[in-house]
């Protein structure tokens, strides 16, 4: 077996144990692995593209990068594993509670505040509900982005918290966020008790997934995702990694929660000129 | 089962019932939690996902806005599936364990502990070494008997020395800061070093070091009463009480410290109260002297169990003091300036028969040091000639 080299973006802190501790528990069961860090998605999926990682630890906008690369180019893309916790997300739009909007329609010629331009959760996805309610971005409303590390694909909360404090200065009218991090925010006080309302959340959808491009030796692939998928929360040496990365079990992948965003990037034409470059960088 | 939230939202404590119940089910079993919350669903789903348990919101047309069926996950059970109980283990909740193992860490002796906690680097963490029955008795007495040095001592007594006796006094006080200095060091390093499963040998220490800190600060006020400069210290009562500091191990350094130098100064704090010549160098001595018995004490009951135990460990001790005794061979121990200030404290002035009263009253106070050192000895079962013998080496800086 030749060594699996993984890809990750380290969009915080916390990754390199993360992973230093993926690395001892996979090698400690005969399975030759490291890991590379990139400083944003881009630079990994085309990384990935030009054959220097076999998998791929993607957000949600970085598969769809890869699937469609993958596509252009006559290859095949997997999500082969996700986190339990990637599955069937939600985003929420918020207003505040004196803010006199009733319903969708009321945000016209408002202020909508998103977070990073390539968050999935608190920019992309909402953005594409509310035009699916016949509301265009920055031609029916304006949108006021809160770009916290464009490239980490809003895995970064910083985004989403700048866009709550900038509803309730009444800076904007409403505010998009992940339903996770409502509940973050109404426990630690960000978000006061009434302040705010629901006023309409997006259909579910699923999150990150590790992804391999075929030409990745099957066995390998195959036995890192048996590894994966037999990481136990009752192993105190694997629960503290779990715990890091937000999951208690690994599940394993699908395609079928990228939809919403797929539509998306459709619309909002997100992802094409990338797309275009890394497939010239890879004939 | 059932939760009904009604209007309580779930952040705002929900959560808790909702765990509640959960945790009485097993991994597959479900609930229903039904509320009028806004938010209720949103917040469910999300808290739902984070602890692995499966999530179905079922929309009611009716004013009720709606409930959830929850499917119990099995992260929870697997988190405290390899717990252990913080004990010794012989069925009493607050045992003490021989051998805690570094990974129970801070734990509290009772607690449940999470398997895969990390390990601290304690190194006293064996009980035979530092364990004594008597601390829990020994820790409350100390925490009874703390007393306020702003408040527990004369300080605003009038009295008149004449100037020697008074420098003799602020040399005595000099000496006794800079032993009182070593016998805060020595028990706080150990702290550091101690399992705290061992806890009441923790706070026993940790009082100890506060006692000292009083000490320190008495006999400063003390010195510096009526004068701007302390006294003298020299190479040799610095070297002696060096040899107490680096001491690395526990029982040893409890044994050099507690047993002989605090026993020791036990006679010496007791000699300065009765020949005190002002009310302050009394009651700073007699307060002193006081806490100094309970630290002598613990020494002698922890080390008395562990001799117990473990007998061949005594001509360790034997050797310890012996190899103190060698390194200090060629340094002059106590400094004359000590000496000769304890002799004109005790005569009280100098005239002829002072003076003779106060060496009388000095090879008393020997006398009784060694007498006091060869019963702790033997009490920690040394026979009678190898306490003489041992007393004998005992350092000539007293502590």
């Amino acid at each position: 077996m030749t060594e699996l080299v993984l890809g990750a973006v380290a969009y915080d802190q916390k990754v390199v144990p993360i992973w230093d501790g993926f690395l001892q528990y996979f090698r400690a069961r005969d399975l030759s692995f490291d890991y590379v860090l990139f400083s944003n998605y881009e630079r990994q999926v085309e990384a990935q593209a030009r054959g220097h990682i076999h998998v791929a630890w993607h957000s949600p906008l970085a598969w769809l990068q890869t699937e469609r690369i993958a596509t252009r180019l006559g290859r095949r893309a997997e999500a082969i594993v996700m986190r339990d916790t990637d599955r069937d997300l939600r985003s929420v739009i918020l207003v505040r509670a004196d803010g006199g909007i009733a319903s969708i329609a009321d945000l016209r010629r408002k202020i909508v505040a998103v977070g990073a331009r390539d968050s999935p959760q608190a920019t992309l996805i909402p953005l594409n509900h509310l035009a699916r309610h016949a509301l265009t971005p920055e031609q029916d409303f304006t949108v006021r982005m809160f770009d916290t590390l464009v490239g980490k694909h809003g895995d970064h909360i910083g985004g989403e918290r700048d866009a709550v404090r900038a509803l309730l200065r009444g800076e904007a009218d409403a505010a998009c966020i992940l339903d996770a991090n409502h509940l973050a925010f109404v426990r630690e006080g960000t978000l006061p008790a009434s302040a705010t309302r629901i006023l309409a959340q997006t259909g579910v959808y699923d999150h990150c997934n590790f992804t391999v491009l075929d030409g990745v030796e099957p066995d390998t692939v195959a036995r890192f995702r048996e590894l994966l998928l037999a990481m136990s929360y009752a192993d105190a040496d694997v629960r503290p990694l779990l715990d890091l990365e937000g999951l208690k079990a690994w599940v394993p992948g699908r395609v079928t929660g990228y939809a919403q965003l797929s539509e998306a990037i459709d619309r909002f034409g997100t992802i094409d000129a990338f797309v275009s470059g890394v497939e010239v960088l890879c004939r | 089962m059932q939760v009904d939230l009604g209007s309580l939202g779930f952040a705002e404590g929900g959560y808790l019932l909702v765990k509640r119940a959960v945790r009485g089910l097993a991994p597959g079993d479900s609930i229903r939690v039904s509320g009028q919350a806004a938010d209720l669903d949103v917040h469910l789903r999300a808290w739902c996902r984070a602890e692995g348990h499966r999530f179905d919101w079922q929309a009611t047309p009716n004013a009720v806005r709606g409930q959830a069926v929850i499917h119990t996950g099995a992260a929870e059970t697997e988190r405290w599936a390899g717990a252990r109980h913080v004990s010794g283990g012989d069925g009493e909740e607050d045992s003490v364990a021989e051998h805690p193992p570094r990974s129970w860490g801070l734990a509290a002796r009772g607690s449940i502990i999470e398997a895969g906690t990390p390990e601290f680097d304690f190194t006293l963490t064996d009980k035979l070494d530092v364990w004594s029955d008597d601390a829990a008795h020994i820790y409350q007495q100390a925490v009874a008997a703390q007393w306020d040095p702003e408040t527990a001592v004369p300080w605003h007594a009038s009295f008149e020395l004449s100037d020697d006796l008074e420098d003799a006094i602020v040399q005595v006080m000099t000496y006794l800061i800079e032993n009182e200095t070593a016998a805060l060091i020595v028990p706080s390093r150990f702290i550091a070093q101690l399992h705290p499963h061992f806890r009441e040998v923790m706070q026993v220490l940790a009082v100890q070091a506060a006692d000292e800190a009083r000490h320190i600060e008495v006999f400063t006020r003390r010195a510096r009463l009526k004068r701007g400069t302390l006294g003298r210290s020299t190479i040799g009562g610095q070297a002696s009480l060096k040899t107490l500091v680096d001491e690395p191990q526990f029982a040893v350094a409890s044994f050099l410290l507690s047993v002989l130098g605090e026993g020791t100064f036990l006679s010496l704090l007791w000699f300065i109260e009765r020949y005190a010549p002002d009310p302050v160098t009394a009651t700073v001595a007699r307060l002193a002297a006081q806490d100094e018995a309970r630290h002598v004490a613990f020494g002698l009951a922890h080390l008395s169990q562990h001799l117990a135990r473990e007998p061949e460990f005594r001509p360790r001790l034997a050797a310890a003091v012996h190899r103190r005794h060698d390194a200090l061979r060629h340094t002059a121990g106590l400094n004359d300036e000590v000496f000769d200030a304890l002799l004109l404290m005790a005569a009280g002035s100098w005239e002829h028969d002072a003076l003779r009263l106060g060496s009388r009253r000095i090879m008393q106070l020997i006398h009784d040091m060694d007498e006091g050192r060869r019963k702790r000895l033997v009490r920690l079962g040394f026979a009678e000639h190898e306490a003489a013998d041992l007393s004998a080496l005992h350092t000539r800086n007293f502590m």
